[in-house]
């Protein structure tokens, strides 16, 4: 699983480059939603070992054998939530640009320095 | 460009910090720990065939809880930050292009049915991948559907929101019920925990993720209006 460990951390490496060079509002949010799609797959990557399946105990895998048998069911709990919560984070960010933009028609971030010091 | 730079260097930095992780990386063998014992003990303790299921509505319960009420709060803040907006343009009746005849017969023959698997995914949340979360975006998506093709759909708000507070304060309650009447808050051993792999099964992880469902499909379809107004 190496390999995708190493795939995630360069999928947050891109959300993280974006998130800091982009000046288009939206590309921030699609930016910060990348970088959080890579600690997705890099938490569901930890879980895993090799040769296992899905922590679901049907009938092919059986009570009595399962802890030989499937992946890290906890880790994916988390990312549950984390999916879900990301979601949230992604939609009200989003309904921000929407309002900051009806106010000054502009989605360069540079244009909003009302804020700078 | 020394901006850009200093960006790289941050992203850089920060793949670095993980990269060391990834060189030291040995893959586990074996479950260990808190999985294990989740594993092995789960089938005799909750009854459910779906791990991840017991341990996000039962063992992890509180975790879901606050899961649930961020998903409130960004749905009331996105409500809050777009419906003052509406009150500056007032479009009236305005003319929308009708939508094809393609999307609206496929919306009549679908969205039904898109609906249904949205039920059926919270309801066999216990025994299959899926549960109250991606049932409710599921059911979402069927009202996105509605949307795309008629542009003038208003939601009922008044059957929306009772039914969105109901399923929330019925979700604490079944809680409370665990409390009282079995071992702790939201431990689902208050109803008989039924033959293994069947439906009516797990004592309340499927009233739970029933309640979790209609909760979370009727708040992403409040932000999917609010968005699209």
């Amino acid at each position: 699983m190496k390999l995708m460990i190493g795939f995630a951390i360069i999928i947050m490496g891109v959300g993280i480059w974006g998130l800091l060079t982009r000046r288009n509002l939206i590309k921030i949010v699609l930016s910060l939603s990348i970088a959080e799609t890579g600690l997705q797959v890099l938490m569901i990557s930890i879980g895993y070992i090799k040769g296992r399946t899905a922590p679901i105990l049907d009938s092919v895998v059986g009570i009595t054998d399962a802890v030989h048998k499937v992946v890290d069911p906890v880790p994916q709990a988390l990312v549950l939530t984390a999916i879900v919560i990301g979601v949230a984070v992604d939609a009200l960010m989003l309904s921000y640009v929407i309002r900051l933009f009806a106010k000054k028609k502009s989605l360069d971030i540079s244009d909003y320095r009302d804020m700078k010091w | 460009m020394i901006k850009r730079a200093l960006a790289l260097t941050v992203a850089l930095l920060l793949v670095w910090m993980m990269f060391d992780m990834l060189i030291n990386w040995n893959a586990p063998k074996d479950l260990s720990g808190v999985a294990r014992e989740y594993v092995e003990k789960e089938p005799h303790q909750l009854g459910a065939v779906n791990v991840v299921t017991a341990i996000v509505v039962t063992y992890r319960g509180f975790d879901t809880l606050g899961e649930v009420t961020v998903l409130f709060l960004a749905a009331t803040g996105v409500a809050v930050l777009l419906s003052r907006r509406k009150k500056e343009p007032k479009p009236g009746k305005k003319k929308y292009r009708p939508a094809s005849e393609f999307l609206n017969t496929g919306t009549h023959l679908l969205s039904p049915f898109i609906v249904m698997f949205g039920a059926y995914i919270f309801l066999n949340g216990h025994l299959s991948p899926g549960g109250g979360f991606q049932g409710g975006a599921v059911i979402a998506s069927g009202v996105l559907f509605l949307f795309l093709v008629f542009p003038n759909f208003k939601l009922n708000h008044l059957a929306l929101n009772w039914l969105e507070s109901t399923a929330g304060a019925s979700y604490v309650l079944v809680g409370i019920l665990g409390l009282l009447l079995a071992a702790g808050f939201l431990d689902n051993r208050f109803l008989p925990l039924g033959h293994y792999g069947a439906l009516l099964s797990a004592g309340a992880i499927p009233v739970i993720y029933t309640f979790i469902g209609l909760k979370v499909g009727t708040e992403l379809s409040g932000i999917l209006e609010n968005l699209k107004n």
